[in-house]
């Protein structure tokens, strides 16, 4: 037990300290149109029933986490996964174009840093642009690109994928670039002493050296993946994924909605994390560098 | 005599630029290394020591004066495999086992599989780590992984190995150890080796040819011919021929100071 809360403790503290936080702010915030409502209906509540109806208002400009709880539930657990108005059906069809990005953005990534450690030209001229890309606001850039690949006939799954690689290609890149770059001045005139040419001291030495900056590369990647995607969902009129919910309860003033939308979208990305942490540990192991 | 001769260099000088000047790494050096040498290579830090073993090894380019490996240009003989190079550090790739690390030079220079497996094992059983193929570095000694790399550098049957103060970072008793089997390693092999130290002890006891150097520029200014016999004892080092030459090589220190 006591190793429990030495190991717990300190997490379960703090999501008790939000969760209070969080009741107290929705009564702060719901409280004016209880009072409202109470004028009109010419009703006299007390205090407590006052609070309680804080928490039990259906359109609250913060719903409680117990409002937010129980919509999860019925739409992840109580509806069909088949159903429109599933949450997993929603979260699905965000999470393909998400991991779809993801492995276009590594890829663009590591070429690019394959191309910038390699050519000096390249060293040169393709930094400042990555780096301009990423100043362009996503939301700015996103509706161009669908509606330039709708002209072309392309739509659906690959836009959302193209502008949440434009997001998880970056941190790639960087990571990569400093990552072929570690084998330091010994390890590369080793590499001369035996007379190996770039291709062999790129595969033997820059590319499993780059491993260790990898991953943590792709782990920012793959979140940023998925803030591409639900951006992407927003202004499209996509009528299904996370994004569309999102987009949905807004028009509607549903918070209730858009809040499940947003625990499900931040499950996912800790998920995808995770994901990734494990395919780092399955492979350092491999390559024999986890103690 | 000449046609033996492993390295030749002919008043050879290397000059680096720099933003202060200037620096003149190897001026006018003069050296004839033979078939089966044990060269040491001594002096203070800037005499140019490690810069000629990496114009030996084509790691930098002389500026001026002429020389050659094996009778070729240090390219060519780069390109024809025909030295070992030991780092100051190990340099073994963690992600790669002692046998894989060995194997590695073997397999850049494209070796048939079988051929890899047979002197991967000699290499190992040379320098004794049989029996470590399936280590990862990180569970070697820092002597254990010293060795390693020198089976590395063994690997694809150079004659001559380079080597720049490989025991520079080891503890003494370490150091004791690895340079006994060094000598036995040259021995058995008859290969020719240049060696870096700035260790006294450690040059006169393993060579047969000491060059001493000194910096600014950095110039030979002794050459010693060994008289100790091949078969050395460590407690050879108390003997009168070893404490003569190790006095001799410490004046040639102090005169190469004496005119800076």
């Amino acid at each position: 037990m006591r190793r429990f809360w030495h190991s717990a403790g300190p997490v379960l503290t703090i999501v008790a300290a939000i969760l209070l936080g969080w009741y107290v702010l929705a009564v702060i915030l719901n409280m004016p149109w209880t009072l409202d409502r109470m004028e009109r209906a010419g009703e006299s509540l007390s205090f407590t029933e006052r609070v309680a109806d804080t928490w039990a208002q259906d359109k609250p400009r913060l719903p409680a986490p117990h409002q937010i709880l129980v919509e999860l539930y019925d739409t992840v657990i109580d509806k069909k996964i088949t159903s429109k108005r599933s949450l997993v059906y929603h979260s699905w069809v965000t999470l393909v174009p998400t991991v779809a990005g993801f492995a276009l953005g590594s890829l663009l990534g590591i070429l690019l840093a394959v191309g910038i450690v390699h050519d000096r030209t390249m060293d040169m001229s393709v930094m400042p642009w990555v780096i301009a890309s990423q100043a362009v606001p996503i939301v700015a850039i996103a509706p161009m690109i669908i509606v330039v690949l709708n002209a072309v006939g392309i739509s659906g799954l690959l836009p959302k994928a193209i502008i949440a690689m434009y997001l998880s290609f970056f941190p790639v890149v960087v990571g990569m670039v400093k990552g072929f770059r570690t084998p330091d001045r010994m390890e590369l005139d080793q590499m001369r002493t035996w007379s190996a040419n770039k291709w062999q001291t790129f595969w033997s030495l820059r590319w499993p050296s780059s491993v260790r900056f990898l991953f943590p590369s792709m782990k920012i990647a793959i979140s940023a993946s998925l803030v591409g995607t639900i951006v992407a969902e927003l202004p499209t009129g996509a009528v299904a994924g996370l994004g569309a919910r999102l987009l949905g309860g807004s028009y509607y003033g549903q918070t209730i909605q858009i809040w499940s939308a947003l625990v499900m979208a931040s499950l996912l990305a800790a998920l995808l994390v995770m994901a990734v942490g494990m395919a780092e540990r399955i492979t350092m192991k491999a390559m024999g560098m986890a103690r | 005599m000449s046609e033996q001769a492993v390295i030749q260099a002919d008043n050879l000088s290397l000059t680096f630029q720099t933003n202060d000047g200037p620096v003149h790494a190897l001026k006018d050096v003069n050296l004839t290394i033979n078939k089966g040498d044990f060269v040491s290579f001594i002096g203070p830090s800037g005499c140019g020591k490690t810069t000629f073993l990496r114009v030996m090894a084509d790691l930098e380019q002389p500026t001026g004066g002429a020389i050659s490996v094996n009778g070729m240009t240090p390219e060519a003989a780069r390109k024809a495999r025909a030295y070992g190079y030991v780092f100051q550090a190990a340099g073994l790739y963690p992600w790669r086992t002692i046998e894989k690390n060995v194997r590695l030079p073997l397999e850049i220079m494209g070796y048939s599989k079988a051929e890899m497996v047979t002197r991967v094992a000699q290499a190992l059983e040379l320098v004794e780590l049989t029996g470590f193929e399936k280590k990862f570095p990180w569970q070697l000694s820092g002597g254990m992984q010293q060795r390693a790399s020198i089976a590395r550098a063994l690997a694809f049957d150079a004659d001559l190995l380079l080597m720049d103060e490989p025991f520079g970072a080891l503890d003494e008793i370490v150091r004791d150890h690895l340079n006994e089997q060094l000598l036995d390693l040259w021995k058995r092999t008859g290969k020719t080796i240049c060696f870096v130290t700035h260790s006294i002890p450690e040059a006169v006891y393993l060579s047969t040819k000491i060059v001493v150097m000194s910096p600014r520029p950095g110039r030979v200014t002794d050459v010693i011919e060994s008289p100790l016999p091949k078969d050395r004892p460590l407690d050879i080092r108390e003997s009168k021929d070893f404490l003569d030459i190790a006095h001799r090589v410490r004046e040639g220190l102090r005169a190469g100071h004496g005119d800076e």
